[in-house]
């Protein structure tokens, strides 16, 4: 395996991980240096992340469509947390924190960030692996850790974090708040602290990979979409998460060390704590400095997979590939100045507001430019309904049927109705969550033949798809009117108040959905891990696909392509080219090779040639 | 191959084409440059933080009465002794950038010399600190405690001395671990490491650290001690 002869005098710098040992199971599959293991494990970790969140909502989903009834099932699993079969009040509060932590940062950052930025940024820039192969292992492990802490913090006495994935103090901060402040808030801190470090090493490692380390040929403006999404991700993540680092640095001091940075006039059971001076609205400010580039970082790569899936199944090239980059830095861009909008009603300035509420608005310029580019580029499409194109066009859906009801969020006067009602927990499952989890799995099942070598099975995907998708409307369009009617999120039993009993019922058939959805997922698993070992052998581009990965051998090699690097001529979406004799062209396909199909355009002549002829008139 | 043809799959070898560093670093300093913007991200948090709780506040604690002494000086010298820290960790700077210098001349006896200067200097400050924090607890400050009043008499807020604990506190764990990277780095320069891999680089690298280090001292120290 390590015996391929490989170049020693590109660019890359590697001095020292070239060489020649033997791989044994610990190196091989465990500390694992390589680009496309170390994917593999961000992959399993997140999917089994993944599950967890996912059980979590289900639990709490059959507590909101059945509050008065009992479960005794529930005692088995959850012991004390649900005595005589019924949710626990504050364990119902701990699982809505950790879903959303789950989801957030464990599954759609790390998740997918994690898998495919390992995955796709070497294979298609044309690197042998990452900058720096062993910190982007450590990142594996930080990761890895923090799930663990995670994890555990399910498992402990007092029980998990309770305070909401936004961690707001005084809950947070006041370790006699409520239950989960005490231990499963410090161990919430400690777990996302290594997170932090996780995303910071990856980071790091994506963002000079991509701007060092591209093969000969290829310029920024020859990369596939997907490593223009992975690359601005990345400068989200380094950016973005120290400032949380530093939110949760004062926090801890808080908690442990009798300081009030977000502590004032607080009474606890009718005793008045000492602090003074702190302000709980600067914790806001801190968090969502992080918290809206956050979402970013979740939907980009998601975008970016699926300019790269909807442009190789179309068979066309994606529409406007200069407009999807430019979108994507605006998008990149505005998110660092948008963090207000979660706060129009902490008593912020009305002025200050309507500055955030302009730049929000503002963003849906850019989305939209990616919405219609991506209709633009499906419009005459040939286009090939593999179980990833499904899944794709999803994303595009819920993408603007989310996106719509974000403005609707972004306006700091409608806010004052929505803030924190179902119509917030209704627009970001669908626009970022549930989108960026379709983006996601479109990109598990066009990759999955680079990662395992073999193909997933289809019809599987399509029901896993369709399954999904319907499930997916059904739990999360009705929240709206629920959300509309004015009733809050995070609510433990709708029974409590006159005006949410009448949709209970509306509640019932969200959870029905959801525990079908829950289900389909099952199929997503047994074909993902059944087709590891029994899938259908792949062949090396069975999509016909023209971006470099697909020029690597199927079975993995260290160093990923035996031999030279091929070298780059081209852009990444020559698809259905007029002239060519087929409907694809590989980056590494030269144009002396092409001579039917070449344009002025691909030489970077962009003036009509009548207009030319007429100058020189 | 004909020469039209070969024109056509002509690769251009502009910086940004590929193939190539665009800014002409290795990737190690690059990473190292991100790494520093996301910490300056960090440090500006905080100083952000401090500046939002300091200006909600009416009065704050007048910088010239709490920080007056020095080894010696019970009080009366404000400025005088975070004046000499200030000047260690600067000129530690500049002993950096002449190891780095003599790096570049592979001069390895050079580079150590200059090393051990730097350490030298990095442990000079955080003894500094250490009499500062300790003198301070003396006084009755520490986290939660705050002994001194307001500029206008009032009774201040602990946050006063719970910022000033925790970005400094911050700071001192970067010059920590600085002192400890420089330790490593030369330990590696004495053994050759450098030596064998035909370049010192890495002393470099840690440098770019030690000069943020140093400059985000210099934030703090205006924040804390001028203003």
């Amino acid at each position: 395996m390590s015996t391929q002869a490989l170049d020693h005098t590109d660019v890359h710098a590697h001095s020292d991980h070239h060489e020649h040992h033997p791989e044994t199971f610990w190196s091989k599959y465990v500390f694992s240096m390589d680009h496309k293991m170390i994917a593999k494990q961000f992959l399993i970790t997140g999917i089994i992340m993944a599950i967890i969140g996912m059980v979590l909502s289900v639990l709490f989903r059959i507590q909101l469509g059945w509050p008065e009834e009992s479960f005794p099932f529930l005692e088995r699993i959850l012991g004390k947390w649900a005595k005589d079969g019924r949710i626990d009040p504050s364990f119902y509060m701990s699982m809505v924190t950790i879903h959303g932590t789950i989801m957030v940062f464990f599954v759609l950052t790390a998740g997918l960030s994690g898998t495919f930025s390992n995955l796709l940024i070497p294979l298609q820039v044309g690197a042998r692996d990452m900058a720096s192969p062993f910190i982007n292992m450590l990142s594996y492990w930080f990761f890895f850790t923090a799930s663990v802490i995670m994890t555990y913090s399910l498992m402990i006495e007092t029980g998990p974090a309770s305070g909401g994935w936004t961690i707001y103090p005084p809950l947070s901060a006041l370790p006699k708040a409520m239950p989960g402040s005490g231990l499963g808030m410090t161990l919430w801190l400690l777990s996302m602290g290594l997170f932090v470090a996780s995303s910071l090493m990856g980071g790091i490692n994506y963002i000079s990979t991509v701007l060092n380390m591209r093969t000969k040929g290829m310029a920024m403006t020859k990369m596939p979409l997907t490593i223009w999404a992975f690359f601005l991700t990345a400068v989200l993540g380094v950016l973005s998460f120290p400032v949380l680092l530093a939110g949760v640095i004062l926090l801890i001091f808080d908690r442990s060390f009798g300081t009030s940075f977000y502590l004032s006039d607080i009474y606890i059971g009718g005793e008045a704590l000492p602090n003074h001076g702190g302000s709980p609205v600067l914790f806001q400010h801190l968090f969502w400095f992080l918290g809206h580039p956050e979402v970013y970082i979740i939907i980009m790569p998601a975008l970016g997979i699926t300019s790269e899936i909807i442009a190789t199944n179309a068979r066309k090239p994606i529409f406007g590939y200069r407009a999807m980059i430019m979108s994507l830095i605006g998008i990149a861009f505005l998110s660092f100045i948008v963090w207000g909008h979660h706060m129009f009603v902490t008593g912020m300035n009305p002025f200050l507001g309507s500055v955030f509420m302009f730049t929000t608005l503002i963003i849906a310029v850019p989305s939209a430019v990616k919405t219609f580019n991506y209709l633009a580029t499906l419009w005459k499409g040939n286009i090939q309904f593999t179980p990833a194109m499904m899944f794709s066009m999803g994303l595009v859906s819920l993408f603007i049927s989310g996106g719509l009801t974000g403005i609707f969020l972004g306006n700091a006067a409608l806010d004052i109705n929505l803030h924190d009602t179902y119509f917030v927990v209704a627009h970001f499952h669908i626009v970022m969550g549930s989108s960026a989890m379709f983006g996601m799995f479109a990109g598990v099942y066009h990759w999955y033949p680079k990662m395992f070598g073999r193909m997933m099975d289809a019809r599987l995907g399509y029901f896993h798809f369709w399954l999904t998708f319907i499930a997916v409307y059904c739990v999360f369009f009705p929240m709206h009117f629920i959300g509309l009617d004015g009733v809050p999120r995070r609510y433990y039993a709708f029974t409590s108040f006159e005006f949410m009993n009448e949709w209970l019922v509306v509640n019932q058939f969200i959870s029905i959905a959801a525990i079908i959805g829950s289900l389909a997922q099952f199929i997503f698993l047994y074909n993902f891990f059944r087709s590891i070992f029994k899938g259908e052998k792949a062949t090396q581009n069975p999509w016909k696909s023209n971006t470099l990965e697909w020029t690597t051998p199927v079975e993995h090699i260290h160093g990923n392509w035996p031999g030279e690097i091929p070298s780059v001529y081209r852009w990444p979406y020559d698809y259905s080219k007029p002239g060519h004799d087929e409907d694809f062209i590989p980056q590494t396909t030269p144009y002396s090779e092409t001579i039917s199909s070449n344009i002025p355009t691909d030489f970077g002549i962009h003036e009509e040639p009548v207009k030319a002829e007429e100058k020189s008139n | 191959m004909t020469t039209n043809t070969s024109q056509l799959d002509e690769i251009k070898s502009t910086p940004w084409n590929g193939g190539r560093s665009p800014f002409n670093v290795e990737y190690g300093k690059m990473m190292m440059w991100f790494f520093l913007l996301s910490d300056a991200f960090t440090f500006s948090a905080l100083l952000i933080a401090y500046g939002a709780l300091r200006f909600s506040s009416t009065s704050w604690p007048d910088p010239d009465v709490v920080f007056q002494s020095a080894p010696g000086i019970a009080h009366g010298a404000p400025l005088v002794f975070v004046g000499i820290m200030t000047f260690i960790l600067i000129m530690s700077s500049v002993t950096m950038v002449l190891a780095v210098e003599a790096g570049h001349r592979k001069a390895k006896a050079e580079v150590a010399k200059w090393m051990v200067w730097t350490v030298i200097g990095g442990l000079a400050f955080l003894g500094c600190q250490a009499w500062e924090w300790t003198h301070l607890h003396h006084e009755g400050a520490w986290w939660g405690h705050n002994p001194f009043l307001n500029e206008d008499g009032t009774v201040a807020s602990t946050n006063f001395t719970n910022l000033f604990f925790t970005i400094t506190g911050f700071h001192g764990f970067h010059v920590f671990s600085g002192v400890v990277i420089n330790i490593i780095i030369l330990i590696n320069v004495l053994g050759g490491t450098y030596e064998r891999r035909g370049h010192y680089d890495m002393v470099e690298k840690v440098g770019l650290y030690w000069h943020f280090v140093d400059l985000v001292w210099v934030f703090v120290f205006t924040f804390f001690y001028l203003v």
